[in-house]
């Protein structure tokens, strides 16, 4: 069904109760062209690709939970290109692009609201490196600019620019672009679109094991039985480790626990998104009024996905330095969940020494805004055979090169990200 | 949160210490790339009990070394390092 104002009235006159399902009904063949193992954003964002740039329709996405029930619905719904390697850069700027007309292709409302992304810088020094950054953005196309305090008051009233704080605010880099979009929203319409063209989604099935003959995958193993496929893409986050270790394919990553919380919902105050740099904080206001936040990992190794309270009071100090009225607002709600962090805190996306298994892992907390990007070009590696130029520095082969992208340059430690 | 047994101190916050991450065992330095590889970027991430050290930066100033289960955060205090 084609989602438009006349759907939209002709299931109103008959009371809402003939919508079909987003995706079709659960069946499972015996063998497939292709099976993704994970059905968050990236991974029904390959499908959803394979499907409609390649014409690959004989896909299993499958997960061991629902659609939109790991990491693609608990993240803080950002979406931004500003990073200054130009791996991560060109990669997170595509996606940026496609985040853009998305919402049509998909005939889905992902409410793509490019409201501004705002990154305070706190120091002349670090004024200073965003000018670098602006600069190296705009010299791969995008748009960035550097704003003054002033510009930063007209664009946020409410923004604490007092010069006497701890840690004052000397300008910001701003990208025009950048802003948020309804992250299971993302998950639904790849899924619905996917399916329409025949793909399967299977969900709360888990892939226990990789199969294996003769060096090469030849399926997967599930509690409902094998499945066998031509290709296998793992993109399961914090789950694809233990699969792949069985397979033979050991990964350089760590689990940590990252969180986000919620405030109750109030008057509009925020239509940006903004980053506090002086540790790290950063905010936006959704559309119900709730202040979402965000803040770095927990820092140690961890798979409880339970929250430290240190984080959460660091994340809500830096939050309520700039905003000082956060100091009396409520959180109505908190979550953690396992980052899957590599040792040089970038992702690992393409090929395997297997050379029909690929992966797709290691985003850590920073995976979201990627998502069409990832899938489109993963897609074209699947499907086609070529590795992608895009993909190549993200190559798990990295590692025993020696050819890390360390935006943050502290690896090869991930609780350092 | 987590209550860290230190050795010098007792049970104290977290918020009191730096993490150090796993305690490495590192191959000789004329070892081969791959062994090197495995040391630094490949942990044994099958045992959910990490053998790991804590610098307690708001307290005695030691690294302290502890046993920790990192699905439940429960703690088997070891050793006290020295101060190099």
């Amino acid at each position: 069904m084609r989602y438009s104002i006349l759907t939209l009235a002709t299931q109103a006159l008959q009371k809402q109760q003939r919508w079909p399902q987003i995706i079709a009904p659960e069946k499972l063949k015996p063998h497939y062209d292709i099976i993704i193992v994970g059905a968050g954003g990236h991974g029904l964002a390959t499908a959803y690709y394979l499907s409609h740039n390649h014409d690959i329709n004989d896909v299993l996405v499958i997960d061991s939970s629902w659609i939109g029930g790991g990491n693609t619905a608990r993240n803080t719904t950002i979406v931004r290109s500003d990073y200054l390697l130009p791996a991560s850069f060109a990669l997170k700027n595509f996606a940026l692009q496609l985040w853009d007309s998305l919402s049509q292709a998909l005939n889905f409302n992902l409410m793509y609201s490019p409201r501004g992304y705002l990154d305070l810088a706190h120091s002349d020094g670090e004024l200073e490196h965003f000018m670098l950054r602006a600069n190296a953005m705009c010299l791969g196309g995008a748009s960035a600019s550097i704003l003054t305090n002033s510009q930063i008051a007209e664009k946020i009233p409410a923004l604490n620019l007092d010069q006497q704080s701890r840690f004052p605010i000397r300008g910001a880099l701003f990208q025009a672009e950048g802003g948020v979009v309804r992250h299971d929203a993302v998950a639904w319409g790849f899924a619905r679109k996917s399916s329409e063209k025949g793909v399967h989604i299977q969900q709360n099935c888990a892939v226990n094991k990789l199969l294996t003959s003769n060096g090469r995958i030849s399926g997967v193993s599930t509690h409902r039985g094998k499945i066998s496929a031509n290709s296998v893409l793992v993109a399961a986050a914090g789950g694809s480790e233990r699969l792949m270790a069985n397979a033979g394919v050991p990964l350089p990553m760590e689990p940590i626990n990252v969180q986000a919380f919620v405030t109750e919902p109030i008057k509009p105050v925020l239509d940006h998104v903004v980053n506090y740099n002086a540790g790290l904080s950063y905010l936006s206001q959704s559309d119900k009024g709730e202040l979402v936040m965000g803040g770095a990992t927990d820092g140690y190794l961890s798979t409880a996905r339970r929250g430290s309270f240190a984080r959460l009071e660091d994340t809500m100090m830096r939050a309520a330095q700039i905003f000082p009225f956060i100091s009396n607002l409520r959180l109505m709600r908190h979550w953690s969940g396992t980052a899957d962090i590599p040792m040089d805190g970038n992702a690992i996306v393409g090929r395997t020494e297997i050379e029909n298994l690929f992966v797709n892992c290691g985003w850590g907390y920073a995976g979201f805004k990627a998502t069409p990007a990832v899938g489109w070009k993963l897609a074209e590696l699947i499907a086609d055979g070529k590795l992608p130029e895009m993909l190549k520095p993200f190559a798990l082969s990295r590692f025993t090169d020696g050819a890390l992208i360390d935006d943050a340059g502290i690896g090869p430690y991930p609780w350092l990200h | 949160m987590l209550l860290i047994p230190c050795p010098h101190c007792g049970e104290r916050d977290e918020s009191e210490f730096n993490y150090g991450g796993r305690v490495a065992d590192f191959p000789e330095l004329q070892a081969d790339m791959s062994t090197w590889h495995r040391a630094i970027h490949l942990p044994d991430v099958n045992d959910p009990i990490v053998n790991e050290v804590w610098f307690h930066a708001s307290g005695c100033e030691c690294w302290i070394q502890v046993n920790r289960d990192i699905r439940t955060h429960e703690f088997q205090p070891i050793d006290k390092l020295d101060h190099s």
